[in-house]
């Protein structure tokens, strides 16, 4: 074993666990303890990712006809605009920093918490209360700028709830800032003995890049939304063209958070995707340094492709080129990733247990919404797509086959770890091999649409795309099919589950040497870190 | 670790060596953040600046030169009591730790009312865009921007002040009852730190709005 710690205690259920070490919903709401928030959480996260999927699901329904039969424009643009907010800002960004970055970091490190445990409570307190922000929002009726607020018609037109959105997305913003700091400090302080950086866990070089991006961009965005704020409730003129501002100065603005947040939600998904396609191939990974430094790589020329939002906004044409380039440049170290975790399977002993399915999900899926970027990066064909379907499918490609795959994908891999309980395996596999023939069936016909010319946020459309967009529909209710099943297995598993035992996969790393789930310190003794991660060789040789 | 020092550290930290380093660096890694968050009001600013000079500079002679340098002057020296309060309570002087400190929340506390009654003037002379708003000059459209970020900026800044000025009285507070020491100076440092930073933001603003136009 990579590690020496003293034998474990596995007396079975009944050992002291983080779960059963305190009782009552005080114990939980007043917790700092890092695996205790990550279960709160999980379960905010899994709440507004139902509720967003519900507002695409309404969305899709209308859009089975061409016509407008289910709703009116304006309560379209509101359901679109909701789904996308929450899926963005209180699923997507929090959901595997808040969920296994909170759980697993301090584990893997080798720590007994993170740096601020209470500025870490903290930060699950500020992620409800924007929540509840943006639940008032819609029950007030909703807010119909789309998620990117677009000046002037968020601060001048709109006629709906734009502040108290504002509020939400400004808040939100603190709560990821707050668990970036955390983040970044653990990592460079509290890392056990022995484990330098090039020992860490990809997964923690992952969210230590994710990190800085929320420190350098959120604020950025902060600062926006103040001045939005401001000019929506006071009439200050600073994104009017009528007194003489400048929308475009806003775009630049959002864009400068808001496309390196999406590296935000890709790359902690990536740091997954390391973890468990080692695991399932029982070797090392391929190209250590090269997967961790394309992190970091990704994390600074994230920061200069911004203006690939505004080919068609008015930008200089010098500053498009430009901005085409980078654009090109920052998908060299995604590949980078795809031809390494591709070259880790390679003579690899596969495993073929849910998580790998997930994970080889992903890594398709991420593939194909990637390449499709790199169409939209140039800026000719760009105008073409622009504003269509086209780029409704890459993101979700993205954000949707990639992310919310890779989420799954850890969900099921550090399960046994949360919970001490494993689920039943068929159902696992049964249900990525479900969500990923339900992703393509919606999201391929969009492609289709898109290039042929069928605008984003229209939900009445020619009648020559209604085939197209029934497909999408149906694919939307399989996937949804798809996302229940775990959420129904899952908890099934925590009573009826057999019970996983510390290390289930066979996989190395801090995480799997203690219990499960882990006792309230994370280790009975602090760990000594002597070889290097992914160290399997190893530990095929001991066993 | 030397006797007396344990119960002063975490139970998550190794030892109290530690548990300093991090909260320094926890703090620096915040103020990245807060160079981030004027950095996009600044960035505004840079943009309008570029764009409308003349009407900048006019808007710019509307601001009170007298009132803004006497408040500069304040908060350099605030900054001064505040690095003294550091090494007063690194080398163990009490007394000298509460004076410092307590200097630093009064000067704090001169420059927001300066600032306060500066605003004041403002609304007497209808220069505040959306609420008051009467402007004489050749270029209202682009001095409403000026106000508009005038305001966005010296807000924030004021904002930072007045939670830096809240947390600053109750660490006054504690020292006064002896809770700080040479091994037990985290807080007092991290103040300093956030201190200097919230003045080193003004040390921006200061030229960028009222200097702009008087070279």
């Amino acid at each position: 074993m990579a590690v020496t710690s003293p034998p474990l205690d596995l007396k079975g259920h009944d050992q002291e666990n983080y779960l059963n070490w305190a009782y009552g919903v005080k114990s939980w709401l007043l917790t700092t303890d890092h695996k205790r928030i990550a279960i709160l959480y999980l379960i905010s996260v899994t709440f507004f990712f139902f509720l967003g999927s519900l507002a695409a699901f309404v969305l899709r329904i209308d859009l089975m006809t061409p016509q407008a039969d289910l709703m009116t424009s304006d309560n379209y643009n509101r359901s679109f605009t909701i789904h996308g907010v929450i899926m963005v800002f209180l699923f997507l960004i929090p959901a595997i920093p808040g969920v296994f970055g909170n759980f697993l970091l301090p584990i893997m490190i080798g720590a007994k918490d993170l740096a601020f445990p209470k500025i870490n409570l903290g930060s699950w307190y500020v992620y409800i209360i924007s929540g509840m922000f943006i639940i008032a929002v819609v029950l007030w009726g909703g807010v119909d700028t789309g998620w990117t607020f677009y000046t002037p018609y968020s601060t001048t037109y709109a006629n709906s709830a734009v502040v108290l959105t504002v509020v939400g997305v400004f808040l939100v913003g603190f709560s990821s800032i707050m668990t970036a700091l955390n983040f970044i400090v653990t990592i460079h302080k509290m890392r056990a003995p022995g484990l330098t950086w090039f020992r860490l866990p990809l997964f923690i070089w992952a969210m230590y890049a994710t990190s800085i991006i929320i420190m350098l961009g959120t604020p950025v965005l902060s600062a926006t939304l103040i001045l939005v704020g401001l000019e929506r409730i006071l009439g200050m003129g600073i994104f009017n063209p009528a007194l003489g501002g400048d929308p475009v100065l806003f775009q630049h603005l959002f864009w400068f958070y808001s496309h390196p947040a999406v590296y935000i939600m890709v790359l902690p998904a990536m740091g997954v995707a390391s973890e468990l396609i080692t695991c399932f191939s029982r070797k090392r990974v391929f190209g250590y340094k090269f997967i961790a430094m394309s992190s970091m790589a990704i994390a600074l020329i994230g920061f200069l492709v911004w203006g690939h939002h505004m080919f068609v906004s008015g930008q200089s044409v010098y500053a498009g080129i430009v901005f085409s380039l980078l654009t090109f440049a920052v998908a060299i170290p995604s590949a980078i990733k795809v031809f390494n975790w591709t070259a880790t399977l390679y003579k690899g002993t596969i495993h073929l247990q849910t998580p790998m399915f997930y994970v080889l999900g992903f890594i398709g899926l991420f593939t194909i919404g990637g390449l499709t970027g790199l169409f939209l990066g140039a800026l000719a064909t760009d105008v073409h797509v622009h504003d269509t379907y086209f780029v409704v499918a890459h993101f979700h490609y993205v954000m949707v086959g990639a992310t919310v795959m890779a989420y799954l994908g850890a969900l099921h891999f550090w399960w046994p770890k949360m919970t001490g309980r494993m689920y039943p395996e068929a159902l696992g596999i049964l249900s990525a091999v479900i969500i990923f023939i339900g992703f393509n069936l919606t999201f391929m016909p969009q492609f289709i649409m898109g290039y042929v010319g069928m605008p984003r946020r229209y939900h009445v459309y020619p009648d020559e795309f209604q085939a197209l967009h029934v497909a999408s529909t149906l694919g939307s209710t399989v996937l949804g099919i798809g996302y229940i099943l775990p959420l129904c297995y899952l908890i099934w598993s925590l009573r009826f589950g057999k019970e996983a035992g510390p290390n289930p996969w066979g996989a190395v790393g801090l995480e799997w040497t203690t219990s499960s789930p882990p006792i309230h310190t994370n280790f009975e003794v602090t760990p000594v870190v002597t070889t290097e991660a992914y160290d399997y060789e190893n530990l095929e040789e001991e066993v | 670790m030397a006797h007396g020092e344990s119960s002063l550290v975490a139970p998550y930290f190794r030892d109290i060596e530690q548990q300093r380093e991090t909260n320094t660096l926890g703090m620096w890694v915040f103020l990245v953040t807060e160079v981030m968050l004027f950095g996009g009001i600044f960035m505004a600013y840079a943009v309008y600046f570029y764009n409308y000079p003349e009407a900048f500079g006019e808007a710019g002679r509307e601001l009170d030169i007298v009132l803004s340098s006497v408040n500069t002057f304040v908060l350099l020296c605030s900054s001064l009591t505040m690095a003294l309060a550091v090494w007063a309570c690194q080398s163990n002087k009490q007394k000298l730790l509460v004076i410092f400190l307590t200097s630093t929340l009064v000067l704090g506390s001169i420059f927001l009312g300066i600032k306060g009654f500066e605003y004041y003037e403002k609304y007497e002379k209808a220069l505040i865009p959306g609420i008051n708003w009467h402007y004489e000059g050749e270029f209202p459209d682009e001095a409403q921007i000026f106000f508009s970020l005038y305001f966005a900026a010296t807000g924030l800044h004021a904002t930072h002040m007045i939670i830096g000025g809240t947390v600053l009285a109750i660490i006054t507070m504690k020292a006064m009852r002896g809770f700080y020491s040479a091994v037990n100076f985290d807080t007092i440092e991290i103040m300093g730190l956030y201190w200097h930073f919230v003045d080193i933001a003004w040390v921006f603003i200061f030229p960028l709005f009222y200097l702009i136009e008087r070279y």
